[in-house]
């Protein structure tokens, strides 16, 4: 028997919005020519383009001219962290980021110290929230060139206090760059960032565009080889097609965000209570109030995180795991570590405009069910 | 130093944690386990189980044996 399946892994990707399916179709037959030449059907492609970058910024609040269009959100937080060092690298060597970072970034402050730079990780609290006392003394130490603060996290929705960050930041003038791509197209970003970064597949996009924004004035400094495209801060021809598709899921997108947060919110505190209740010996994770409206993770003792996400597959459920042995490296996922919360059984359940009250239903129906055969099966009921 | 030693070496979590949640409860109340596990899972799990379960979780050593965790059982 094979059930009717409940994708619950928009945090990783989102289905794609009716609209950008609709704005990919007509880019492909519209927008293939290359933006940057001087014939008519180029200068069609650079009208898309154009309208694509203008709807972009009036939903981040900045200048079209702040905005670029990347192959993904990894190669703008790459962008993001490596430009941003590399702009200020007469005023000192130290990246300072939150512990809860993306993997993309954690690599690029990797890829810093492979090549001299020094990093300050900041320690979140139990919930996975900024230790802002670490943060404003780590930002104010000699020689930060930039500091890096992901707007929500990606594994456990907790919110960061990002207008507080930004503040600190801007006391000592050290530049904030912010990993957006939970929160755009969601909920609304604070100001004070000098560089953001998003991705469109988590919006209901296309996957393979990222937006990296820098605002004007900013010591910025492009990490690539020199391209003159994107304002020169990304190298390489644009996907158009994608990048349509894109700015029209984030308009879309952006003007459903209330309606879509007011809606699933509550779904979220569902889940949140019902596992708790339900499932033993489970441990709910991340900030009951202070997170996206979107996304839950918990993790149940006991249990083998890979052999929960099969088990849920199986029964038509598609979600994440934090878990180390669903991780290509085997490591338990630096996010549950840095909160100190059990790592193992993670699942993180992150919703969509698809979403139905009727699909969490039965999520939240089957899953104690599944968790206590899984128990079962490895003899450790009453442990 | 702990009272008695299970090596959980080799096995990936969560068995080294089930494996401490077997033995604790067959042990007096204040005797120190040692757990030896490898997998960097168990260096989060198994103080976060010491707090679900009300255990006291003394520490993490990193021996000739590898990385250690001891655990006192409390009740
Ligand atoms: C917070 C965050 N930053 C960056 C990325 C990377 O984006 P992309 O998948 O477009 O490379 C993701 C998605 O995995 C993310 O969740």
């Amino acid at each position: 028997m094979s059930a009717s399946p409940v994708y619950l892994d928009a945090a990783t990707a989102a289905p794609m919005h009716p609209v950008a399916r609709q704005a990919l179709l007509a880019a492909f037959d519209d927008g293939w020519a290359d933006p940057g030449k001087l014939y008519t059907q180029a200068r069609r492609a650079r009208q898309l383009l154009d309208a694509a970058r203008e709807a972009t910024a009036l939903t981040l609040g900045v200048r079209a001219d702040e905005v670029s269009f990347t192959p993904s959100g990894t190669t703008a937080a790459h962008g993001a962290v490596l430009g941003g060092l590399s702009g200020r690298h007469r005023v000192g060597s130290t990246l300072v980021h939150s512990a809860i970072e993306h993997s993309a970034v954690l690599h690029a402050a990797e890829r810093h110290v492979a090549t001299g730079g020094t990093v300050t990780g900041v320690p979140v609290d139990r919930l996975g929230r900024l230790d802002l006392t670490a943060w404003s003394a780590a930002v104010r130490a000699p020689g930060v060139a930039l500091a890096a603060l992901i707007t929500a996290s990606h594994e456990v929705g907790t919110v960061q206090p990002v207008a507080e960050a930004a503040a600190a930041c801007a006391e000592v003038g050290v530049p904030l760059y912010v990993d957006a791509a939970q929160s755009v197209g969601r909920v609304p970003v604070p100001a004070g960032w000098s560089v953001l970064t998003a991705s469109a597949h988590k919006w209901g996009g296309p996957p393979g565009v990222g937006v990296l924004a820098v605002r004007k004035g900013t010591r910025w400094e492009s990490p690539w080889p020199a391209d003159e495209r994107e304002g020169g801060r990304t190298p390489g021809v644009v996907n158009l097609p994608a990048v349509v598709a894109a700015a029209a899921s984030l308009r879309a997108a952006a003007a459903d965000a209330a309606a879509e947060a007011t809606r699933l919110a509550p779904l979220v505190d569902r889940i949140r209570a019902r596992v708790a209740a339900e499932v033993p010996d489970v441990e709910v994770v991340g900030d009951p109030v202070l997170r996206l409206p979107h996304l839950v993770t918990f993790s149940c003792l006991y249990v083998d995180g890979e052999a929960l996400l099969h088990a849920l597959d199986r029964r038509g459920f598609a979600v994440s795991s934090g878990s180390s042995c669903t991780s290509s490296t085997l490591r338990p996922s630096h996010v549950l570590e840095a909160m100190g919360v059990l790592s193992h059984g993670n699942v993180r359940v992150s919703l969509h405009r698809e979403t139905t009250e009727a699909d969490v239903e039965r999520f939240l129906t089957e899953l104690p069910g599944i968790v206590a055969d899984l128990r079962a099966e490895a003899g450790v009921v009453g442990l | 130093m702990p009272d008695e030693v299970i090596d959980c070496r080799g096995q990936r979590c969560p068995l080294p944690v089930i494996a401490a949640a077997r033995r604790l409860p067959q042990v007096p109340v204040g005797t120190v386990v040692r757990v030896l596990a490898d997998d960097p899972a168990a260096a989060v799990d198994i103080p976060a189980w010491c707090r679900m379960r009300g255990q006291e979780f003394l520490g993490s050593v990193n021996g000739p044996e590898g990385p250690a965790y001891d655990v006192r059982r409390q009740h």
